[in-house]
């Protein structure tokens, strides 16, 4: 493409001067910069969670986060990528654990220790409400938890801010699978599929489709194709 | 973020056209048409962006010019420094990615009673398929039958798949659902406890199953878990870069290197499961990437240095609605769904130039000429250019409140940069999606060397040269699952009599005796994105406006 005249903006990576091009992703500005990312750096679109960043914006006191290939740069931004964060994660056989019991304080017992501050609200980039899972969490609410937390990308940022040293993102990931083992009901259309298969009821179909001439299955799925119904 | 000046003026020319576009949908193109489109500027058709392979076994095969020129590389290990008599880890399987179908194969063979290290790039998990959005295809509505998915997939595939291969992948795939569901995994359910599923472009039947739009994530969490949970030992940000083989050509273990140390690491083991995705990252033909960070074919770059046998190398997937802005979103995805719905494609002046029901590949290919030889795409102030996938349709045809109701995640991401696109259109480019080939497996995800054995994107002939929409998420587990069960049961039992790298040295040699010299190493790694290589780029379309 043509080479644009960019507007070329100050930022601090780790306190060293660099300039950039205006609006590019904190991400793209450490690129520009010249830093080749090892630890920081995953999907590049918002999903994995591996770029979490804090960052200070100028003359702010606050330090704020958010995921680096998500968020825009501004001028005499403040940048430093997070390599790993450290946070605790019980061991457990889910499908040993009644989610209607205690057992769910007893595998993060610092559950308890929340003191309602909402900072891990304030930290999550994609805008989950942190907080109230955890609330949901102590009063044994597992399905609000589903609901509230199903969005996590699991980049840790709730745990490293949380000032009662709780690993949120750990503790939903728990209970939603809690919930999907023996909250969900069985699909009775997948448990027959899965006798059918085990019976060999469609093993002598399959064989006659794997020597098929190519212009039959074609027209065969030329038909199927015709008798589809709506996609959803 | 909304859409800046330059870019509002062609959005209200779109505006204006809407009234006339409903009345008169653009006409599907003849066969004759597609295909001189599809020769002119579909990039799989184009000679050029290909070259045949000059060494190794796999000598004369097509592969995507970018992904020549690593196999034609030396080794990125310096082959002097490595002392392979004392390996630092000895194991039954080694998993070499830390992806949907690497976790899978880690905890199979757990659980199949081997001892298993996986090792990857970057963290567990940081994978292509923590990003899929889509869904896991699987026959499991009574209307359906694994039949059926055989037909549809083979169709898909251009007859090319391995029928065996097929077989097995369409027969697992309902195990597999009800394996992640006993895991945990949160599927999307309708009320009596069947599951919610959908029916993406080339299926017959609505197979796709989903947890929103978060599927892979979802799916990624739950299996991560698990292997801490299992305590299975994992090296992250160790990368493999070569295969080590025994004096008689079977894979014994794999030598890795440390991203944070510098540091060599050798593992012996008795089995190897490489899982290590594919090539977008590479960006063949220049193209954006729907891909993660390591998507960078080392897989495909050890494979052949063992002279593991490669299939279909040259097709590659290009989507057409990749996102062309906001550059935060860049190349990612936007579900055909859209179209489905009503959502017209449309150039710089509001100006239908295909039909929105044309395959995947007529699409890129028609953006592709409109963007670049007619010089009617939309300019994006970073550099990019793009067509304009017109959402607002979707509610003007469905009514009101038809777009938020059914892309309520599309609606969220964009209206985080200011764009509504229930009201407003958004700028689309062909993204590079999958790699359709692969190192060729058997039904066990075995390839033709002797303890080697491939899962997911990285292994050929599941999908023949064209895969299916949600046919990769279902891939990777059934054939994850199908080779930590064999590795686990087969790996070698009697201690390698010796750790080798003189295929590597051959490999060199090869290149030297041939004339090959370049300043490149492989496998890649990462990708290099530092100073002005981390600014946005379309050098596809400004080869074909030269071509022309």
């Amino acid at each position: 493409m043509k080479n644009k005249i960019k507007v070329m903006i100050p930022i601090y990576v780790m306190g060293k001067k660099f300039q950039v091009p205006e609006d590019l992703t904190i991400l793209k500005a450490l690129e520009f910069s010249g830093f080749k990312i090892t630890r920081g750096c995953g999907c590049r679109g918002g999903v994995c969670g591996a770029c979490a960043t804090v960052f200070r914006r100028k003359g702010d006191y606050r330090i704020a986060t958010g995921l680096a290939c998500q968020t825009v740069i501004e001028p005499e931004m403040n940048l430093v990528q997070l390599p790993f964060i450290s946070a605790r994660k019980s061991l457990y056989a889910v499908r040993e654990i009644n989610p209607d019991s205690l057992d769910i304080i007893k595998t993060y017992p610092e559950l308890m220790r929340c003191m309602g501050c909402n900072t891990c609200t304030k930290a999550c980039p994609v805008s989950i409400s942190v907080m109230d899972y955890i609330s949901a969490a102590i009063s044994g609410d597992v399905e609000k938890v589903v609901d509230l937390s199903i969005e996590c990308v699991m980049c840790g940022l709730c745990a490293a801010r949380c000032p009662a040293e709780i690993s949120p993102y750990n503790i939903a990931l728990f209970i939603r699978r809690l919930y999907g083992t023996h909250k969900l009901p069985k699909s009775p259309m997948l448990e027959q599929r899965l006798k059918d298969i085990a019976s060999g009821k469609y093993d002598a179909e399959i064989k006659q489709l794997k020597v098929m001439d190519v212009k039959k299955m074609q027209a065969d799925f030329n038909e199927l194709q015709a008798n589809k119904g709506a996609s959803v | 973020m909304a859409y800046p000046t330059g870019m509002r003026a062609s959005v209200e020319k779109v505006e204006q056209t809407r009234k006339h576009r409903l009345q008169n949908e653009f006409p599907r193109m003849t066969p004759d048409d597609k295909a001189s489109l599809l020769k002119n500027h579909h990039p799989d058709f184009r000679d050029g962006d290909k070259l045949n392979l000059r060494c190794g076994a796999n000598k004369g095969e097509r592969v995507p010019k970018v992904l020549a020129e690593l196999i034609e590389s030396p080794s990125r290990l310096n082959l002097a420094s490595i002392d392979l008599t004392r390996p630092d880890y000895k194991t039954d399987v080694l998993v070499i990615g830390g992806g949907g179908g690497g976790v899978t194969a880690a905890l199979t063979a757990h659980d199949h009673g081997a001892k298993v290290l996986l090792a990857t790039k970057l963290r567990l998990g940081d994978s292509n398929t923590i990003m899929a959005e889509g869904g896991i295809a699987a026959a499991t509505l009574a209307e359906d039958s694994p039949a059926t998915h055989y037909i549809d997939t083979m169709v898909g595939g251009r007859f090319k798949n391995i029928p065996d291969v097929v077989e097995a992948l369409v027969k697992d795939a309902p195990s597999i659902v009800d394996w992640l569901t006993k895991l945990g995994v949160v599927f999307d359910r309708k009320s009596e406890g069947n599951y919610f599923t959908h029916m993406p472009a080339g299926h017959s039947r609505k197979r796709s199953h989903s947890i929103k739009d978060l599927t892979g994530l979802e799916i990624m969490r739950v299996l991560c878990d698990e292997v801490r949970n299992k305590e299975i030992q994992v090296l992250e940000f160790s990368p493999a870069v070569e295969l080590i083989l025994d004096q008689d050509g079977q894979c014994v273990g794999a030598v890795l290197e440390d991203l944070d140390t510098g540091r060599n690491i050798v593992v012996e083991a008795g089995a190897v499961v490489m899982a290590t995705g594919g090539i977008g990252r590479l960006h063949p033909n220049g193209f954006p990437t729907s891909n993660h960070y390591g998507a960078t074919a080392d897989g495909i770059v050890m494979a052949s240095r063992v002279n593991a046998k490669l299939l279909y190398m040259e097709y590659i997937q290009y989507h057409p609605t990749g996102v062309a802005w906001p550059e935060q979103m860049l190349g990612l995805l936007l579900s055909e769904a859209l179209r489905a719905q009503g959502a017209h494609v449309v150039n710089s002046e509001g100006e239908p130039f295909v039909n929105r029901l044309e395959t995947r590949d007529a699409l890129a290919a028609a953006i592709l000429r409109e963007c670049g030889p007619r010089g009617k795409g939309i300019e994006t102030p970073t550099g990019m250019v793009g067509a304009w996938l017109d959402t607002p349709m979707i509610d003007i045809i469905g009514g009101k409140g038809t777009f938020l109701r059914r892309f309520a995640g599309i609606d969220h991401r964009f209206k985080k940069y200011g764009i509504d696109p229930a009201n407003e259109p958004l700028l689309i480019y062909p993204t590079q999606h999958y790699q359709n080939g692969g190192v060729q497996i058997n039904v066990h995800g075995e390839s033709n060397i002797p303890y080697l054995y491939m899962a997911g994107e990285v292994a050929g002939g599941v999908h023949g040269h064209n895969r299916l929409g949600a046919n990769s998420l279902v891939d990777i587990f059934v054939f994850g699952r199908r080779a930590g069960m064999h590795s686990a049961e087969n790996f070698r039992k009697k201690p390698a009599e010796k750790l080798s790298l003189e295929h590597v040295k051959a490999h060199e040699k090869e290149l030297v005796s041939l004339g090959i010299s370049t300043t490149v190493t492989s496998p890649m790694i990462l990708p290099d994105y530092r100073f002005e290589k981390a600014l946005t780029s379309t050098q596809y379309t400004s080869e074909i406006v030269e071509a022309e």
